[in-house]
């Protein structure tokens, strides 16, 4: 029995299905969005969570954090880098063959032959740049804050671990090109991950305990760098890296919201309490209150701003979000406009480029590992990161928390600091650079030695030394902290900027790359 | 107000079946899964090492001189003839696998600012270990050199004419 057949009033099932044919481009998009146009709050509201790609925002978001100097959009700012560089990356695969025969050739027609090759690598070099920068200034950004205070200390933690994934995909997509930079970066890489043997062979015990040498081992998959090693940057580069960030993301994401937003001062909410602008922001009778709002019914004070002094996140997160995000594609685009990313020569095994130097980022620790390998390279950047990574379970104190340089001594300390940093690391390389280090002054000093007192170390200590002087002439911990970041920020830029700049052949020290001799 | 007595060794307090049963699961299936996962990273840890051989032949040219160093083709050591012998440096570097170059006082790294000695040791920069010499062998007509066997430093093979 059809249903349709007797009842008179009806249309005809022709006339029926032409009027569904026509309404349903419109019945798409309503199925789509499902609460439509996002005009009133409470379809703001429902447009943010009932959205599978937007529910990790809040539904409402505090007025401090859409402040412009809170955080400079500098997570959104990396995460936009990382996604530009997933898009170009996928590309780029199209055409990149990962053999050591033909990686370089692949490259050379990416660059010259393929449509938009040489721009989308261009914008993949510059966005790795890009989010290297944004995830080192972010790092900054909630150390100065102080963001990594109860409950975010896990967050902050998780945040180092993102730091790391991060410059190993840099190290890994640089190394892919198979040109001279990329054969003796994996070169120096490989045998920075075989350093113990620095002090397993000082101690005699290589033999029966070699970390280094499987380390080594397992990245190259064979004992000399070649296919197998390439194969496996490759797989590094383009899948590993990529799914542990992927992860880590999803994370980091989930606890900014579940740990309460961004971090605010305990008095954000009067700070932030705008009296010009009052917009009443329930527009309509709701139909349903939902649990974030018991003040729907527009008789309770905080109607006009929000409870807690939030505003919706359609559209005032949202679109300060998408401004982020193009101005990092901006960024990206016209730096890949300018500049072409560089490609040197084929890889030679014969002949290491001089000066052989790494990207600018690993300039430092290229620096570092000048002193010795293993310190260098795995023991002062372990120190390092196990020492930012420990700082929210020390500074348990509430003082200036969500300021800027909040906290005992503030930017005052933090100036200080500074000066104390630039001095020492300066005052440190100028005086290996003039007089050399044990090795020059003592031939036959005991390999050991060196790599426990190298600048390298004596930087660390003296970093450390000052940081807990810190602690006790303004008993705060937060001081000490502020104190050794900072000296940390510090060393990490001269010892770039000596790498980069004043570093020439034979990594000998030269005022400016325009005195490097010839030949 | 009764309070509980402290649980002693002699007399410990029970545990319910039902956690030791889910205790166990868990620990059960903890170490299940990271014997599987160790077994998996025997994956990638090559047994076999395809690498080309590190034992090869040489010929040097007559005007050699003695001091002067010889650095064959695609190979990375330095051979040098003198009135003791013939003996073969590699020019691995010691520090972190830069190929260093020769110079008329010994070797330099170009990467780390290693420098050595005509005979590898070290001299400057944080090379931990001088550069070492390598097994030579010399026959009446052909020269071999074996990077893979380490021979003392100063280790001359006479020329066999």
């Amino acid at each position: 029995m059809s249903a349709g057949v007797t009842e008179g009033a009806r249309e005809p099932a022709l006339a029926r299905f032409r009027a569904n044919l026509l309404a349903a481009p419109r019945r798409f998009v309503e199925t789509a969005f499902r609460s439509g146009a996002p005009a009133t709050d409470r379809t703001r509201s429902t447009f943010v969570f009932g959205n599978v790609f937007l529910h990790l925002h809040p539904v409402r978001t505090h007025r401090w954090s859409l402040r412009w100097v809170t955080t400079f959009g500098l997570g959104i700012a990396s995460v936009s880098a990382f996604l530009i560089t997933l898009i170009t990356g996928v590309m780029l695969m199209f055409y990149y063959k990962p053999y050591v025969g033909v990686a370089y050739d692949s490259i050379k027609d990416i660059h010259f032959v393929v449509p938009t090759g040489r721009f989308i690598r261009n914008i993949h070099r510059w966005a790795g740049n890009v989010m290297v920068v944004g995830v080192l200034l972010h790092m900054t950004r909630a150390f100065y804050t102080a963001a990594y205070r109860k409950p975010r200390e896990f967050n902050w933690v998780i945040g180092m671990l993102l730091l790391v994934v991060t410059l190993g995909l840099a190290f890994t997509g640089y190394l892919l090109p198979w040109d001279q930079l990329a054969y003796w970066a994996i070169t120096i890489g490989a045998n920075i991950a075989q350093s113990p043997r620095e002090v397993t062979d000082a101690l005699g015990i290589t033999q029966v305990f070699d970390p280094g040498g499987l380390q080594k081992l397992l990245l190259l998959g064979s004992d000399t760098v070649g296919a197998e090693a390439l194969i496996r940057f490759f797989l590094l580069h383009v899948m590993i890296l990529p799914l542990a960030i992927a992860a880590l993301l999803g994370v980091h994401f989930w606890r900014v919201r579940k740990d309460g937003g961004l971090t605010r001062p305990a008095d954000a909410d009067a700070r932030t309490a705008t009296s010009e602008r009052v917009v009443p922001v329930f527009t309509e009778a709701p139909q349903r209150t939902y649990h974030l709002a018991a003040i729907v019914r527009g008789k309770t004070p905080a109607v006009g701003r929000g409870p807690e002094g939030t505003v919706p996140s359609m559209p005032h997160l949202l679109y300060a979000e998408l401004a982020v995000f193009m101005l990092t594609v901006f960024l990206c685009v016209t730096l890949a406009l300018f500049l072409d990313a560089p490609l040197k020569e084929l890889a030679n095994p014969a002949v290491p480029e001089n000066p052989a130097k790494a990207p600018w980022y690993f300039l430092g620790l290229q620096e570092l590992v000048a002193f010795s390998a293993f310190m260098g390279g795995i023991g002062v950047p372990s120190i390092v990161i196990l020492g930012l990574g420990l700082i929210p379970y020390l500074d348990r104190e509430t003082e200036g928390t969500g300021e800027w340089f909040g906290g005992p001594g503030g930017a005052r300390l933090v100036a200080w600091s500074a000066v104390f940093g630039l001095a020492t690391v300066i005052g440190l390389e100028a005086f290996v650079i003039s007089f050399g280090w044990l090795r020059e002054w003592w031939p036959d000093v005991p390999q050991l030695l060196i790599t426990a007192i190298n600048p390298g170390t004596v930087l660390t200590a003296m970093y450390a030394a000052y940081s807990i002087a810190i602690v006790k002439r303004y008993d705060s911990i937060r001081a000490g902290a502020l104190a050794l970041f900072t000296c940390f920020l510090a060393g990490f830029l001269v010892l770039t900027i000596v790498g980069t700049h004043f570093r020439g052949p034979n990594w000998d020290f030269y005022w400016s790359p325009a005195h490097w001799p010839t030949h | 107000m009764t309070t509980k007595p402290a649980p002693s060794r002699l007399d410990p307090e029970p545990i319910p079946r039902r956690d030791f049963l889910g205790l166990s699961a868990i620990l059960a299936s903890g170490a299940a899964l990271l014997f599987a996962l160790l077994g998996l990273l025997r994956l990638p840890k090559a047994a076999v090492l395809p690498s080309v051989s590190k034992k090869f032949k040489v010929s040097l040219p007559e005007s050699l001189a003695p001091g002067q160093a010889y650095v064959p083709p695609g190979r990375s050591v330095a051979v040098f003839r003198d009135d003791r012998g013939i003996h073969a440096i590699s020019t691995v570097c010691t520090h972190l696998g830069c190929i260093v170059k020769t110079t008329a006082h010994g070797f330099e790294c170009p990467c780390h600012g290693s420098k050595f000695a005509a005979d590898g040791s070290v001299v400057r920069g944080p090379a931990p270990k001088p550069l070492p010499w390598l097994g030579v062998t010399v026959t009446a007509n052909s020269i071999t050199i074996d990077e893979e066997t380490v021979v003392p430093a100063g280790t001359h093979k006479e020329i066999v004419t």
